[in-house]
């Protein structure tokens, strides 16, 4: 039995028992990170001196509340004062921040302890974490499949029990697609929801940073944490923030449940389609209802969004130019000859491809064809959101097509790879909150349930999620490593 | 063949707001390099932009002072491209919805006024600044980030003194709103132009240049007229003039090839995803309306009109608000409005041309040059010695009666004392006598000369000349 078993509130009244102290849970994080990270592979940096320093002081400082104290992994693509982060990439090998990003600043607010920074996709593109240029994390399920991407890190550390919780970011899936695959809960708060000031943009309209926990009551504590208007962040909504952990026991009765057709259509794995379908048997027995409904436009999801996405990547990432920051190339002849060396020996493959197919949208002559037509798309899809939730309280579906899939099996087809976002992107495309909570196995592989809310509306969906975790075991279930 | 020219230009004017448009780094000019910067400014990765309010409501009210229609809604845009003084590699810019478009100028040539139109007034961000010292280039970040706005005409100015006008009216505007210093010299003012030519009555454009590192209104004007005669050269011998960027060389006065424009260069401009769109109700508007000052034109009516100057006078003293301010002044202290504009269209800007200084750096006052007016028009002393006191009022300060009192400047009138000086001018001068005597009328100017040497410039002018022919008769 791990102290991480515990839930966070578990967690505190053992710390004001003297059960346990402060430096004994960030103990417990470096120990099992010693353990089983050799493995795993989750995290990029430690901050062990720094950490256990911290830890010293929170014990000393007689502060309390539920984060306090309680280690914590952070996303590589979260900017950390002094803390080296690299987005994952070559071309940040070197980088140390001069500032912090307002969700850390939130965090040291709240009293967490941040052991270190957790592995990704290089810029947070991918879906396995594989294009990560320093490391391929493993899913502690089965170290030979992917703990999903682009927060891979960030999923399978809390999976291996490394942290109790972790930040990762979502900009197509990359939060709940690799909660689902790890087994563990993850959230994609409403676009705005949470500051981005700090985080390293990848797409800039699409990202959103969220909590990835082990239990649904952990996730809304951690997300109440870190949201809130941002005077650094013009795209940071300013909404009341909600006690999220506080509305979680209003049960499901009456609840209208929507399940649009196309999500458990093809392309998704017949055991996928078989653990939803239980989900919502569950949710019945506790008084739901659910239909199924139709989301016509989300089958132009995926092409919408690799069009959006890359075009504002393109220019998101054109910074890195070797020119006051990170990696520089040497021996370079003219400026010319400096950004095309730096740039072609910095980035990755996938890296270069979104930036060239960005490039390509964004050009004269084909701007109004890929670009602003991807826009228009963009506005029908979170419309068909927007009507179903009209005469729904959620939305909900798996979170992936396939459980994880194996390392390296489909590295080289970006465009298969691409398609196990489908059911994620278009939450990302709506601006609309989505979860993933675990909802069954199959060959030893988690499987993830997705609920899908209205626009700053977390709070129902941490209802359900609550509700649905609370009636089941999956959650429970920890991978033997 | 007789060609037409056309010129359009493209003017970019920085904002004097306290802070930059996208960060809380302070945006004035002249700091040590990299000091006025924050990580927003240097594009570290994870920053973000946030708006800086000021500068939209300074861009509305120059786009109002040259009669732009102003956006319901405006939008930003990146326009991206990699140079190492662009931090972030794309320039935070309006390309769709701009603040201000469809305005208009109006200036006078040859005494005909012409309406140039606008055509757009947007904001951006300036970029930082590079120095190329052999093999290495120096990036200072000091200026990226501040406001700028980017006015640009229609191509209805015909003739480089329209250019030169239009940018002197546009000047002038843009200081009475007090958004922007417009110093050259500083980099706050920028313009580029550009100009084609065409056989008089072809509707068609030619193919344009575009000139740069134009540093000063004189260069501008310079530039276009190298420009339309090298143009009009290349099509009469037989040539085609190429779409390219030339830079003004201002030792040789000629335009340089820079490079040759192979289309239009791509931007892939794109709605900012970082910043929500502007949207400006008619409150807001008719707020930044009522802060515009009297501006140029209507100070210039006002002041033929009410104050009875000359057309040529009300023009040059409402060029600069800072001139017009201190005549209007200098009139309330009680000076004549002729006077005064004298003074401060004559001796003022000499002075301040010869010491390269500002009129607000200077000892003048209002107060003391209309000190100064009042005692040349009562006759206390003459212009002469008025030009000792103005050099005295500028450099050092105080008042005009202590200073002419102090240093005894006081203009002899008295006929007693004035004959004494005649005479003693004409025992010494027999042969100028002589001159007079046999017509030629210049030996006065000499004599004259020689009575305000011998009285310190004391003597009244008028008082002597009537004395002199009176006193030459009688020898």
């Amino acid at each position: 039995m791990s102290l991480f078993d515990h839930k966070l509130t578990e967690i505190q009244s053992m710390l004001q028992k003297k059960e346990i102290a402060i430096p004994d849970l960030v103990d417990e994080s470096f120990k099992r990170i010693a353990a089983v990270d050799g493995d795993v592979q989750a995290f990029l940096t430690l901050d062990e001196e720094n950490a256990r320093k911290q830890a010293e002081e929170a014990q000393q400082s007689g502060k309390t509340g539920v984060l306090h104290g309680v280690p914590i992994g952070v996303k590589d693509n979260i900017v950390t004062k002094g803390l080296r982060t690299t987005a994952a990439s070559q071309i940040l090998y070197n980088f140390d921040p001069i500032y912090d990003a307002t969700v850390v600043n939130k965090l040291r607010d709240a009293g967490t302890i941040t052991v270190g920074k957790l592995n990704m996709d290089e810029f947070a593109m991918g879906s396995s974490t594989e294009n990560s240029s320093y490391q391929k994390t493993r899913n502690p399920w089965n170290l030979n499949h992917v703990p999903g991407g682009s927060s891979g890190g960030s999923a399978a550390a809390v999976a291996a029990g490394e942290v109790p919780f972790s930040l990762g970011s979502d900009t197509g899936g990359s939060i709940r697609q690799p909660a689902s695959f790890c087994g563990v809960v993850g959230m994609k708060p409403t676009y705005g929801r949470v500051s981005r000031f700090g985080l390293i943009a990848f797409a800039s309209s699409l990202d959103q940073i969220g909590p990835i926990t082990r239990n649904v009551e952990d996730n809304a504590h951690l997300l109440e944490a870190i949201v809130g208007v941002d005077p650094y962040d013009s795209t940071s909504a300013n909404v009341p923030a909600e006690k999220f952990s506080e509305n979680l026991n209003g049960g499901v009765k009456g609840l209208r449940i929507a399940v649009p057709k196309e999500y458990l259509g093809a392309g998704v794995s017949e055991e996928v389609k078989q653990s939803v379908l239980d989900a919502l048997q569950v949710l019945e027995g506790l008084g739901a209802t659910w239909e199924e409904v139709s989301l016509p436009h989300s089958k132009y999801g995926v092409a919408t969004y690799y069009l959006l996405a890359s075009s504002e990547a393109s220019s998101n990432l054109a910074r890195f130019d070797g020119i006051r920051y990170g990696y520089r190339a040497e021996n370079a002849e003219n400026l010319i000859d400096l950004y095309k060396k730096t740039r072609a020996e910095g980035f990755g493959d996938e890296v270069k491809r979104r930036i060239m197919l960005g490039t390509f949208a964004l050009s004269s002559g084909y701007y109004d064809a890929y670009y602003k037509k991807a826009q228009q798309v963009r506005t029908l899809i979170k419309k068909d959101f927007e009507d179903v939730l009209e005469s729904y309280d959620v939305i909900i579906g798996p979170t992936t097509p396939t459980p994880a899939f194996k390392i390296g099996e489909i590295i080289d087809d970006p465009l298969t790879m691409y398609a196990n976002d489908i059911l994620t992107i278009p939450v990302n495309l709506a601006g609309v909150p989505g979860i993933s909570v675990p909802c069954g196995f199959t060959n030893g592989l988690p499987l993830g349930l997705q609920i899908i809310g209205r626009h700053f509306d977390e709070k129902t969906v941490y209802r359900v999620a609550h509700a649905y975790e609370q009636a089941t075991d999956f959650h429970k279930q920890k991978p033997q490593l | 063949m007789q060609f037409e020219t056309v010129i359009g230009l493209e003017v970019h004017v920085e904002l004097k707001t306290n802070s930059k448009i996208f960060s809380s780094a302070p945006a004035h000019f002249g700091a040590e390099p990299n000091t006025n910067t924050t990580v927003i400014d240097l594009g570290y990765p994870g920053v973000l932009p946030v708006m800086n309010e000021k500068a939209v409501e300074f861009a509305m009210k120059a786009a109002m002072a040259i009669n732009c229609e102003i956006a319901e809604e405006s939008i930003w845009d990146r326009k991206n491209y990699f140079y190492p003084d662009n931090p972030k590699a794309y320039q935070i810019s309006q390309n769709d919805k701009p603040i201000g478009e469809h305005g208009w100028v109006e200036i006078e040539v040859n005494g005909e006024t012409k309406r140039i139109g606008i055509t757009r007034l947007h904001l951006e961000e300036d970029a930082g600044k590079l120095t190329h010292a052999g093999k290495h280039s120096l990036c200072d970040y000091n200026r990226q980030g501040t406001p700028l706005v980017e006015i640009v005409s229609e191509p209805d100015i015909r003739t480089p003194e329209e250019a030169y006008a239009f940018l002197e009216k546009l000047k002038a505007i843009i200081q009475y709103t007090e958004v922007s210093d417009c110093k050259m010299e500083e980099g706050s003012l920028r313009c580029d132009a550009n100009i084609s030519i065409r056989p008089f009555g072809q509707k068609e454009f030619g193919t344009r240049t575009e000139l740069k590192n134009l540093n000063s209104f004189n260069f501008v004007r310079k530039g276009l007229e190298y420009e339309e005669k090298r143009q009009a050269e290349v099509i009469s011998s037989g040539g085609k003039v190429e779409q390219e960027t030339r830079r003004f060389d201002e030792s040789t006065g000629k335009t340089i090839l820079m490079r040759v424009k192979e289309g239009s260069d791509d931007y892939r401009y794109f709605p900012e995803p970082d910043l929500l769109p502007v949207y400006i109700d008619n409150e807001w508007k008719e707020r930044v309306r009522a802060s515009i000052p009297e501006l140029p034109d209507a100070r210039k009516k006002r002041y033929m009109e009410e104050l009875g100057l000359p057309a040529h006078d009300a023009k040059i003293l409402t060029m600069s608000k800072d001139i017009a301010d201190f005549f209007e002044a200098t009139v309330a202290a009680g000076a004549g409005a002729k006077q005064a504009s004298n003074w401060l269209m004559g001796e003022v800007p000499a002075y301040l041309n010869a010491e390269n200084k500002e009129l607000a750096e200077t000892q003048l006052t209002p107060e003391n040059l209309a000190g100064m007016i009042s005692l040349l028009e009562n006759g206390t002393i003459s212009s002469k010695i008025a030009k000792t006191v103005f050099k005295e009022l500028i450099e050092t300060g105080g008042d005009a009666e202590t200073i002419v009192k102090e240093k005894g400047l006081v203009q002899i009138s008295d006929e007693s004392a004035l004959l004494k000086f005649v005479n003693d001018a004409l025992d010494a001068n027999p042969q100028s006598i002589a001159d007079f005597k046999e017509g030629k009328k210049k030996a006065v100017g000499f004599l004259v000369g020689q009575i305000m040497k011998a009285s310190k410039g004391q003597a009244n002018p008028q008082a002597i000349n009537k004395l002199l022919l009176e006193e030459i008769q009688k020898r």
